[in-house]
């Protein structure tokens, strides 16, 4: 695996009314790398509900906690091929997620809730969670598709 | 975000304008919930022409207040949804379950 330096680093505090500032720089780094529209959707959907289930559940709502959020190209070998791709990186130091429900639920069970962890698991190829030391960190990986396997922003160290 | 209530006989419209996020979509529960819950209000329609973006804590509001509704025998029927807003609700497979019109008119007609 290859990677490139940093495009984007925040460290945000855990207030829900960040995450519109949140999801217009996710839109715009996702255009500039060269994915499809509705995977720029998709994609800043997905930290969407990241950063707010971090809010709601690891910090209970408590405003004011630190919440770090971490872009970077990678390049990865998928099924037999190199491909580029964006790598997302939530790190937080609330309250660790509970593995046994880090699991979205049924579509066809209609209720309130439970969605977001559903649109996050659509919306990325890879999603990876770990919790050691009081930290916590969710990382998310979304390829490039093949006709576009080079990203168009400008290059990172 | 901005809620105003409109009532035409026995129908309220609330035009919605902003996101329907973590940040505002309690406001949007609550203001639904109590049209139908202490209003009793027998049609609510939502504008959502102005609304851009809702997120999975939006959507959960959008089905307290459908349950709601139904709860009372009252009904809630959006229109205008954003590409963005009907792909959510395509996503979480909830455009069946709600009464959707292209314009006010149509909603007001149904």
């Amino acid at each position: 695996m290859r990677r490139t330096g940093w495009l984007l680093r925040l460290e945000l505090p855990s207030n829900p009314e960040i995450l519109c500032v949140v999801r217009s720089a996710m839109m715009r780094l996702t255009e500039e790398l060269g994915f499809p529209a509705g995977e720029c959707r998709a994609l800043t959907r997905a930290v969407d509900e990241a950063l707010a289930n971090i809010i709601c559940h690891a910090y209970g709502s408590r405003p004011g906690q630190p919440i770090e959020l971490s872009c970077r190209r990678m390049q990865a070998r998928t099924s037999g091929k190199q491909r580029w791709g964006l790598e997302i990186v939530l790190i937080d130091h609330g309250v660790a997620a509970d593995r046994k429900k880090l699991r979205s639920r049924s579509l066809n069970d209609v209720r309130p809730g439970g969605l977001g962890l559903y649109f996050i698991q659509d919306s990325v190829d890879v999603m990876q969670y770990r919790s050691q030391a009081r930290q916590n960190r969710l990382r998310l990986v979304k390829y490039l598709p093949k006709a576009k396997s080079k990203p168009q922003i400008a290059k990172g160290k | 975000m901005q809620i105003s209530a409109r009532r035409m006989g026995k129908t309220t419209i609330l035009d919605i304008s902003g996101d329907i996020d973590l940040a505002h979509s309690s406001e949007v529960r609550r203001i639904v919930l109590t049209e139908f819950r202490e209003k009793r209000t027998p049609r609510v329609i939502l504008n959502l022409l102005e609304v851009n973006y809702i997120d999975s804590s939006g959507v959960a509001s959008l089905v307290e207040g459908l349950k709601a509704s139904r709860d009372v025998g009252s009904r809630l029927i959006l229109f205008g949804l954003s590409p963005i807003a009907h792909e959510v609700l395509q996503l979480s497979r909830l455009l069946t379950i709600f009464e959707i019109y292209d314009t006010e008119e149509k909603a007001l007609e149904a």
